[in-house]
């Protein structure tokens, strides 16, 4: 290496005049480049401040003179679909609700908007595919087995207000007792009943125990169930006879069900949702495959 | 140029030159933070809101505990497709009483900010215990240990002294009952007059279905609180804000 020595020397640039044990510091010029980009960055900012909200005043921030504001952005984006689908949504808030599924047009439209709804609110509960979780309380909406009904008033009333929740005073409400818990049935009538329901819905059952559960049936259940455990849709009380289980239709799922109740609680959406939303929810559901 | 030549003196003076450091930091960090308490623009009034009751204060420390803003935000931002999706975009006061508030930024889950009565209690309890059951697709772990923990509220009270000392209006009733609305909201059995009384629409259920105020009560209380409080079918928003 060189010996070349690092003191200032003739032809240099100036240096700063600091020194420290001899070692001195130059005083080279910025770049140019990097000192006019920082010049065009202050003149940015001054722009900028004055263009958009900057300064705090006594009341309120500076204002801006391009007017910026995210609430009325997104107000005028909103705006902007709503004028889009307004027509069509106008029609389909007037239409009959029964006849929409009828009308190509309309129908067209809202099981599309209405598909979209479901992913973004009802498929958490329902499955992205509607097909429910089973024997967890979530129902099957392909199905044609309805508890409340599965015309489309039945369905829009169900969206809209939904089922035992505390939220809207129109819900659907049904309460099951909870004949175990409560004493209205002891061990053995539980154990009958239960083989009494297995027994209408065709699976394997004890025969002598399902007889005494009949009695037990007609004089706790059919109330609600019917006395043929079809069900009643204006109770919400589900039709005992078929395969489907909501909650299990095995014997230790049943024994829980008589000793606990079920109440399944499903929110209302007419707060949330407009009302075309829900009538396009409404059609896309009924569409699915068991809508009456 | 005499002042600059004086920069001799700073930059051999340690204590000075920390001192002017530390004013200059100040002044930068006043002009940002002082404005947003009292610009009217920054703390927009509305109706509805009321502080946590005990149960959801409970809950909402153990959303804390559990790290739930590592993957979920707590802010809808005013853009369409939130607003879409999540519903109302959050206002500022909607976090009034939230100390710290849980806007968060990352969004491996969904944003939380208007969960509450968007789903069912049981569905809460489900979903926490075993994500999958419900959201197959979801990455979220299991919470089901929260459903074993049972909670005495003992120290309710003390935490709500803590809250009130940030400045989230507790009454002096309201920190005498805390303990008894503790364990009144999550008892639908119990006399829960007063905690209605001194917090405003308040739902009393038992959330997660068994006996006890267990760590699930509280956080399914929390979570479905969340964003209900202010009611937006008569909130009339100001463009400017």
């Amino acid at each position: 290496m060189s010996k070349k020595s690092m003191r200032h020397q003739e032809g240099d640039p100036n240096t700063t005049g600091h020194s420290w044990d001899g070692i001195e510091e130059f005083d080279n010029p910025m770049p140019r480049w990097w000192l006019w980009s920082f010049y065009a960055c202050i003149a940015f900012a001054a722009v900028y401040s004055v263009l958009y909200p900057a300064w705090p005043l006594i009341h309120g921030a500076t204002p801006g003179l391009l007017g910026a504001s995210t609430r009325a952005d997104v107000a005028v984006e909103i705006q902007e679909f709503a004028d889009r689908n307004g027509p069509i949504r106008q029609k389909l808030v007037d239409a009959e609700l029964a006849q929409i599924p009828n009308d190509p047009e309309l129908s067209g439209y809202a099981r599309n908007a209405g598909a979209a709804v479901f992913r973004t609110w009802c498929a958490q509960c329902h499955g992205s595919g509607a097909a429910g979780v089973q024997a967890s309380g979530y129902p099957n909406l392909l199905d044609d087995d309805w508890l409340w009904g599965g015309s489309m008033e039945a369905i829009h009333t169900t969206i809209s207000h939904g089922i035992r929740n505390t939220t809207d005073d129109d819900a659907r409400q049904s309460e099951m007792p909870r004949f175990g818990v409560d004493d209205m049935l002891d061990k053995t009538q539980i154990a009958d009943v239960v083989q009494y329901v297995r027994q209408i819905s065709g699976q394997e059952h004890d025969a002598a125990l399902a007889t005494a559960g009949a009695t037990v049936f007609a004089d706790n259940c059919a109330a609600c169930h019917g006395d043929d455990g079809k069900g009643n849709r204006d109770l919400g009380a589900p039709n005992l006879t078929d395969a489907i289980w909501l909650y299990g239709g095995d014997v230790a799922d049943l024994t829980h069900t008589v000793t606990y109740s079920r109440a399944g609680v499903m929110p209302n959406w007419n707060t949330r949702l407009s009302e075309a939303d829900i009538r396009a929810v409404t059609t896309y559901v009924h569409g699915l495959g068991g809508g009456e | 140029m005499s002042i600059l030549d004086k920069h001799k003196a700073i930059e051999t003076n340690a204590s000075l030159l920390l001192i002017l450091s530390f004013l200059v930091v100040s002044i930068g960090g006043l002009v940002q933070i002082v404005p947003l308490f009292y610009l009217e623009n920054t703390i927009e009034k509305v109706e509805g809101m009321r502080p946590y009751t005990p149960l959801e204060l409970t809950g909402r420390d153990i959303y804390i505990r559990e790290g739930c803003s590592n993957c979920h935000s707590q802010m809808i931002r005013p853009m369409r497709d939130e607003v879409e999706r999540y519903g109302h975009y959050s206002l500022a006061a909607e976090s009034m009483y939230d100390h710290p508030f849980q806007w968060g930024s990352k969004r491996t889950g969904p944003d939380l900010a208007r969960v509450g009565d968007r789903y069912s209690d049981a569905w809460h309890v489900d979903h926490l215990k075993d994500p999958q059951s419900v959201v197959p697709e979801s990455i979220m772990p299991k919470y089901g240990f929260l459903m074993n923990q049972q909670l005495d509220g003992k120290y309710i009270g003390d935490l709500m002294a803590t809250h009130r000392f940030v400045g989230v209006p507790y009454t002096d009733e309201m920190l005498e009952n805390a303990v008894a609305d503790f364990k009144a909201q999550a008892d639908p059995d119990s006399n829960y007059d007063g905690l209605q009384e001194r917090y405003a629409k308040t739902s009393v259920r038992n959330f997660d279905d068994r006996p006890g105020v267990s760590e699930m009560d509280a956080l399914v209380a929390y979570l479905q609180v969340l964003g209900t409080m202010v009611d937006f079918s008569t909130f009339q928003p100001v463009a400017s804000r």
